[in-house]
């Protein structure tokens, strides 16, 4: 048996193997560029820039460090991909002035001193946010 | 040991212990946070304290291969390293960058530190496991340059062999998924999706190379089987790991924004990801069984069938556990997500890295093997760490089911945070188990300094 199946054919059935399944990955990765559009609120993104600088408040307060968002990141705080929808505009931007609650022994929410221009884009950015196509994800309201 | 430049290792494999201990301190700072919300706040947030943990598991891990190729490479091709001055430079560099980083997350305010390196240059900062600021990142790119090019360099002068070339595969992979850590688009969804070349395709793919490799050689050396067979195995072991981790990576994109056909190629290929785990810890069982010497390093050999059996469950059995499209749907983003995350990167990366320490130590430190009372006390803190990581992953898995069932299935769901008072039980286990893993950590530790006496002769 060891007299056919040598080192060399395992390491080209290796090269060989890779090579083939990482190919259809890319034609897959190519499908999905091209399906995006529908589904990803693209549209809405180019025609109003305050989801963009939002985005980057969100990343420059590491909100991931404690939040998912569509179900990524921390399972320490509740998830915000549907927040939006969850809690509405003003709930959102008045929760996040008013941290941390100091309530004993409860968990908390850094204060980020935010502008009211910040906290607008962040609302802008979860409405984006909540408007992507998940799959019906996640199951109900509460995230 | 056979070359003078594998020591260089030593300064790798003493680094990583060091951030492992830090790791594992900010772990049992959150694990608390958990449960008592409010302590160390607003001193240390919990996102600070996640931060300090994960990129210090990430970075050990990666000195931890780092050592691993130095030591492994020239004894595999036979000759010394190109360069053991550029290895240790790199070392400092890494270590002062990583250490700097650190202080960085725990003294400046995240937004303040996003400010002061540059983050509207580039933004890169703020996604998960990628949070190192823009300058950071470059010195990782850096030292992984200077690193690869020390370890190609050597394997051109020298012998090539299997083990040596899957390595280095498997290192420049690496490096190459890092660079999607600089693609930010400010579409979420192609974020994310990016995202997870870094992330997916180092911990299902290019690691797994990595991990094959080492645990291959340190198979060879303290069982003494054939070369031939081993790198056999090796081969149908990365050929698994490929064929179904590139298009595994589809079950991230179920809920994402992707289309829904990632639903079916990520299932049926992810839930094949499992196969080269058996295959490695079927791999471990068979080599030793048919060992043609009995090594005196009682303590490497444990550590590397651990690897398998550990990998084999965390990567493996927890991995299939969630991967299914309609089960992700509930238990996506929950502590089932936590569980599996522990138990995988514990048994397939943790303790690869520990078993080539184990087994490359004490020959650095002139000795074929540690003195029974120390081997001894190295496999109690593989006990302890191994069966506490075991009950952390029972105890998350426990909260994660409890989470899905009362906040994503009952009729009238619960609020997240309703939701999280009820796991407060599970969330306090954990946290014991946490102290049982630093218990044995220390022990690990401890394990190092009680050599005097007899030892086995190099
Ligand atoms: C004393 C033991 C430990 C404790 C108490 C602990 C606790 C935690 C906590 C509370 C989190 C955050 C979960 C969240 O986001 O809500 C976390 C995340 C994480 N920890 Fe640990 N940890 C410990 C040891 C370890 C070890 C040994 C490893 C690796 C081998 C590890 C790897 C990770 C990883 C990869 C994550 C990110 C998980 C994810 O994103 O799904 N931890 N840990
Ligand atoms: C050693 C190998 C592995 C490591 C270190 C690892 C680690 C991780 C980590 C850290 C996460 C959480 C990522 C985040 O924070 O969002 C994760 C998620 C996931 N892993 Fe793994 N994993 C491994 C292998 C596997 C395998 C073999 C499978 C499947 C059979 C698998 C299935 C999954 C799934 C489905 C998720 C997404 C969970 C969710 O939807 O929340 N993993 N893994
Ligand atoms: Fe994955």
């Amino acid at each position: 048996m060891s007299g056919t199946f040598t080192t060399s054919t395992a390491r080209n059935i290796f090269f060989g193997g890779t090579l083939f399944f990482a190919l259809v990955f890319l034609a897959l990765t190519f499908k999905n560029e091209q399906m995006l559009p529908q589904r990803d609120q693209r549209a809405q993104l180019a025609s109003n820039p305050a989801i963009a600088a939002g985005k980057r408040v969100w990343e420059t307060n590491q909100c991931i460090g404690c939040h998912t968002l569509l179900g990524e990141g921390a399972y320490f705080a509740p998830e915000l991909g549907n927040v939006y929808k969850r809690r509405g505009p003003d709930f959102i931007k008045g929760w996040i002035k008013a941290q941390p609650t100091h309530a004993p022994g409860r968990r908390q929410m850094p204060q980020f001193n935010l502008t009211d221009k910040q906290l607008d884009d962040l609302v802008a950015f979860f409405k984006y946010a909540s408007e992507i196509n998940t799959s019906n994800w996640p199951p109900n309201i509460e995230g | 040991m056979q070359y003078k430049s594998q020591a260089v290792a030593k300064y790798y494999f003493v680094g990583a212990i060091g951030l492992f201990v830090a790791q594992i301190l900010f772990g049992l700072v959150m694990g608390l946070q958990y449960v008592v919300g409010d302590f160390l706040f607003p001193a240390i947030p919990f996102n600070v304290a996640r931060m300090v943990h994960t990129n210090a598991l990430i970075v050990w891990l990666l000195m931890g291969f780092m050592g691993s190729a130095y030591y492994l490479v020239p004894e595999e091709t036979e000759t010394e390293l190109y360069s053991p001055k550029l290895a240790i430079a790199m070392f400092w560099i890494f270590l002062v960058t990583a250490a700097l980083t650190v202080l960085g997350y725990l003294f400046v305010p995240y937004a303040g530190l996003a400010q002061m390196t540059g983050n509207n240059l580039l933004p890169t900062m703020g996604r998960e496991f990628l949070e190192q600021p823009l300058i950071t990142k470059i010195g990782i790119v850096v030292v992984a340059l200077a690193f690869l090019f020390n370890i190609s360099m050597t394997m051109l002068k020298g012998r090539k062999t299997a083990i040596s070339l899957v390595l280095l595969i498997g290192l420049w992979g690496l490096a190459i998924f890092f660079l999607f850590s600089f693609y930010n688009p400010d579409n979420l969804v192609k974020d994310k999706y990016f995202w997870w070349w870094t992330v997916h395709l180092w911990v299902e793919g290019v690691w797994e190379l990595i991990l094959g490799a080492i645990l291959a050689f340190v198979l060879i050396k303290v069982t003494g089987v054939d070369r031939e067979v081993i790198e056999k195995w090796l081969y149908m072991i990365i050929t698994l790991t490929l064929i179904t981790g590139i298009i595994g990576t589809g079950h991230h994109y179920y809920w994402i924004g992707t289309p829904e056909y990632w639903q079916w190629w990520g299932s049926i290929f992810s839930a094949l990801e499992p196969i080269p785990f058996f295959a490695m810890t079927l791999f471990a069982f068979n080599m030793v069984n048919r060992r043609r010497r009995e090594h005196p390093n009682k303590a490497a050999t444990l550590w590397a069938l651990g690897t398998g059996v550990m990998a084999f469950l965390g990567a493996g059995v927890w991995g299939f556990l969630h991967t299914l499209a309609p089960v992700n749907f509930y238990t996506h983003g929950t502590q089932i997500t936590a569980a599996h995350a522990h138990m995988s990167f514990y048994g397939a990366y943790v303790m690869v890295v520990l078993t080539m320490i184990s087994y490359a130590m004490p020959i650095m430190r002139g000795r074929a093997a540690n003195s029974n009372r120390a081997q001894v006390m190295e496999m109690w803190s593989f006990w302890l760490m191994t069966v506490s990581m075991v009950f952390i992953t029972l105890f998350l898995t426990a909260a994660g089911i409890l989470q899905v069932w009362l906040q994503r299935v009952a009729v009238t769901p619960m609020s997240f945070m309703d939701t999280q008072a009820q796991l407060t039980l599970f969330y306090w286990m954990r946290e014991v188990s946490g102290v049982v893993f630093l218990i044995g950590l220390v022990v690990y530790i401890w394990s190092f300094f009680c050599n005097s006496g007899e030892s086995a002769k190099a």
